[in-house]
């Protein structure tokens, strides 16, 4: 049914403007509609960013909110995609007491087993990195869970457009064709010089 | 180039005057104080309007810029200031008014400190700007500013606000002349304009037996009035209006079928239920128009023309989405259109308003009762503007009277709170719809609630001099609430009961001519003796307590289960 609820993965095209963020996720708070993941980084152009968003809603309600997003002055293109029109990774990162995990598994097991890596191995804790879906990420934690997890983490979801050549040609150009302006901060934050206020 | 050297405050007076900008309406205060030092040097070019309180400034940048057709441009300081102008902003943004707001702000070192009047004026205002932006260096001043006014005025117009710390109000820097912006590179005003849609819309209409176009604010927003004329002339079809696109077209044209929605005439709303094909014209299916959403115009194809691609869809999904601007896509579609004769389908709508005039109007305009009522208030003002007044409105029943009985002439001359509402809008907007439009007269009609929400503008009206004409049409209720209290909630009138201060006093006292009227053979004089007077007027109008405003859809059902009484 295409009004059934399901996970969409809204990928916006953005400048990178101070408060963007805000505008763009107002859009969704303003509806009450809960935000799964949201990840923002620096596109394969630079001077664009670009924002990967998880929802669960109806393709209607997407649609909608695609295009009020795509009407905010700032946002160059936002697209839509349900999970089989991509290709998407979390990242997540585990850590455990180096004493509980090395005398009751086998570290090694759980290398294997859930393709993780060891990404630091201290005398007192260990922090494996595994990459891969929701599922996948979780399949290790619920082992580890049993051996003192100290701390977990997922990343929100990146994803690739399966079918996404054609833009991002036209992106290239866009960019080259007219810079973005460059990123203004507060350079003054901080710095309380003798400036006479009232 | 040879530059010279100016300070961010003077760097915003002169961006203000390379956009043709003649008034501003403004409060000074402590976050501002640098921008208005400057503007002391400036006064020979630009026109400051102190007001009484920033929401009256901001709807006064509002009536100005719905009668001059250009951005209203208003000042305020931080905190309290700024956060006073978003009831405004909101309205704005809702009515797509374009507005360009300059707020101060404290010294960008001090940004998050919790300093004096400071508040987090740029997150606050997201929802309800079109664009925002706090600048905290002024040689970014002229560009921004010019972006601002481009995008407070291009597409579907909006309110900007640009936030401006103090220093950089202060800070000298190399001025290097002010560029009109005229593209940012993420930001499409028009959608592009598809054929296809064009001709699908047309095939639509010349195959329609009954079509009915229903008409909204983007037609004045879209300077396409005239275009609009020619596609409504050469189809033959009947065109009804929202309440913001009031006066695009003149009252007695012959194919006007009056107003849509709630408070709307009869044949248009429950036509609508019965039209074919439904041609709707820059508005958006809001829920006052629409009444229930799935028991609206079931039967008819959509067509849907808007600036806004996210309109399209959003409320009613359209069979076919014409994306554009209006002032485009109309004359297309009237090329294409066939002449056609549909006098037959027009005879419908005069049914139904006969209908209405026997059951709802005659009564209305002549009351058996002993007071007045509010339509035979607006009937005698008709009598002598004959529909050349510029007429402003608050919000509550004066408001659904004044837009069903009043008549214009001429576009731009309805100046109302729509899609928010928003009462305390009409005395400040009418001091800004005659500073937009000085050669006219201007009506402020306003209800006995909403003037004492900003009767402070009097103040602006007595230092100014601005000639508005105020009418108070008081019922000593607030009117609307009190109707849907007595028809929905059993006549439990909980605070709905307002009392008065003596308005001919208190007009007399900020140096305003008043009077009161509240018999019938004494109306006409009156109203003539209040437009007839140099300078502005106070005329507090009795008007019958428990008066309703009909017809009506009650809330929840369908255009057509609209009620005559």
């Amino acid at each position: 049914m295409e009004n059934e609820k399901q996970e969409f993965t809204i990928t916006v095209y953005t400048e990178n403007q101070v408060g963007l963020l805000n505008r763009i996720a107002i859009i969704f708070s303003r509806r009450k509609i809960n935000v799964e993941s949201l990840n923002t980084s620096p596109s394969e152009v630079p001077g664009i960013h670009r924002f990967t968003i998880v929802v669960v809603e109806s393709r209607e309600v997407v649609l909608k909110i695609v295009r009020q997003i795509e009407k905010q002055v700032e946002v160059l293109k936002a697209y839509y995609n349900t999970n089989d029109e991509i290709v998407w990774q979390e990242l997540a990162l585990y850590k455990v007491l180096s004493d509980e995990i090395t005398e009751k598994v086998k570290v090694e097991r759980l290398l294997r087993e859930f393709g993780a890596r060891a990404v630091a191995i201290r005398k007192d804790f260990i922090v494996f990195e595994t990459t891969g879906h929701r599922e996948e990420t979780n399949k290790l934690m619920e082992a580890l869970a049993p051996f003192g997890l100290v701390e977990f983490v997922r990343s929100a979801r990146v994803a690739i457009i399966k079918e996404s050549a054609g833009f991002h040609e036209k992106l290239k150009d866009f960019e080259k064709s007219e810079p973005g302006l460059e990123l203004v901060e507060n350079e003054y934050l901080g710095q309380r010089g003798n400036v006479f206020t009232m | 180039m040879e530059t010279k050297q100016l300070t961010g405050s003077q760097a915003v007076l002169e961006a203000c005057i390379a956009e043709g900008v003649d008034t501003i309406f403004g409060y000074p205060g402590g976050a501002i104080m640098p921008i208005y030092d400057a503007l002391y040097d400036y006064t020979d070019k630009l026109k400051h309007v102190l007001v009484r309180h920033e929401q009256g400034g901001i709807h006064a940048g509002q009536g100005y810029a719905r009668t001059s057709g250009k951005v209203g441009v208003v000042f305020a300081t931080s905190g309290p200031g700024a956060t006073n102008l978003v009831t405004g902003l909101a309205d704005a943004m809702i009515d797509s008014t374009p507005l360009v707001c300059i707020t101060g702000q404290v010294f960008a070192h001090l940004l998050g400190t919790d300093a004096f009047q400071e508040t987090d004026i740029i997150n606050i205002t997201m929802p309800v700007t079109k664009w925002n932006y706090q600048i905290t260096d002024a040689t970014e001043i002229p560009h921004i500013l010019a972006k601002a006014f481009y995008l407070a005025k291009t597409g579907r117009p909006g309110p900007v606000l640009i936030d401006i710390t103090k220093n950089a109000q202060f800070q000298s820097f190399d001025y290097q002349g002010y560029t009109v912006c005229n593209h940012v590179r993420s930001y499409r005003p028009k959608p592009i304009i598809r054929q296809e849609y064009i001709d699908e819309a047309i095939q639509l209409i010349n195959e329609a037996k009954k079509p009915l176009v229903i008409y909204g604010q983007g037609v004045i927003l879209g300077n396409a009035e005239n275009e609009f004329k020619q596609f409504i002339e050469k189809s033959g079809m009947p065109a009804a209006w929202t309440i913001l696109a009031l006066s695009a077209m003149p009252t007695d044209h012959p194919q006007n079928m009056g107003m849509l929605g709630m408070h709307g005439n009869y044949g248009p709303n429950v036509l609508t239920n019965e039209c074919d094909v439904l041609i709707a014209v820059g508005m958006r299916f809001d829920d006052r128009v629409t009444g229930r959403l799935d028991k609206y115009a079931k039967q008819a194809k959509i067509i849907h023309l808007d600036i806004d691609p996210s309109e399209i869809d959003k409320n009613l999904l359209a069979h076919v989405g014409v994306w554009g601007d209006c002032k485009e896509t109309l004359p297309l579609l009237t090329k294409g259109i066939e002449q056609k004769d549909r006098s037959e389908w027009l005879q419908v709508f005069a049914g139904y308003a006969k209908e209405e005039y026997e059951q709802c109007i005659h009564d209305e305009m002549h009351p058996t009762a002993e007071a007045l009522s509010m339509a035979e208030v607006i009937h005698a003002v008709n009598e002598i503007t004959k529909g050349d007044a510029v007429m402003v409105t608050d919000v509550g029943q004066h408001q659904m009277v004044t837009c069903r009985y009043a008549k214009f002439n001429q576009t731009r001359s309805n100046v109302t709170s729509g899609g928010l509402g928003t009462m305390g809008f009409g005395l400040p907007a009418a001091i800004g719809a005659k500073f937009g439009a000085p050669e006219r007269t201007v009506i402020a009609v306003i209800g006995d609630g909403g003037i004492q929400m900003t009767l402070q503008e009097f103040g602006t009206i007595m230092q100014t001099g601005v000639e508005v004409k105020v009418m108070i049409l008081n019922n000593e209720f607030l009117g609307m609430v009190r109707q849907w209290q007595q028809l929905f909630m059993d006549k439990r009138y909980s605070f709905v009961d307002i009392e008065s201060p003596d308005y001919v006093m208190l007009a007399n006292s900020y140096k305003i001519a008043a009077a009161k009227v509240s018999k019938r053979e004494d109306l006409v004089d009156a109203v003539t003796k209040m437009l007839d007077h140099k300078g502005s007027y106070v005329l507090e109008v009795m008007v019958g307590k428990e008066n309703n405003v009909f017809p009506m859809v009650p809330q929840g059902c369908s255009v057509s289960e609209i009620r005559l009484k």
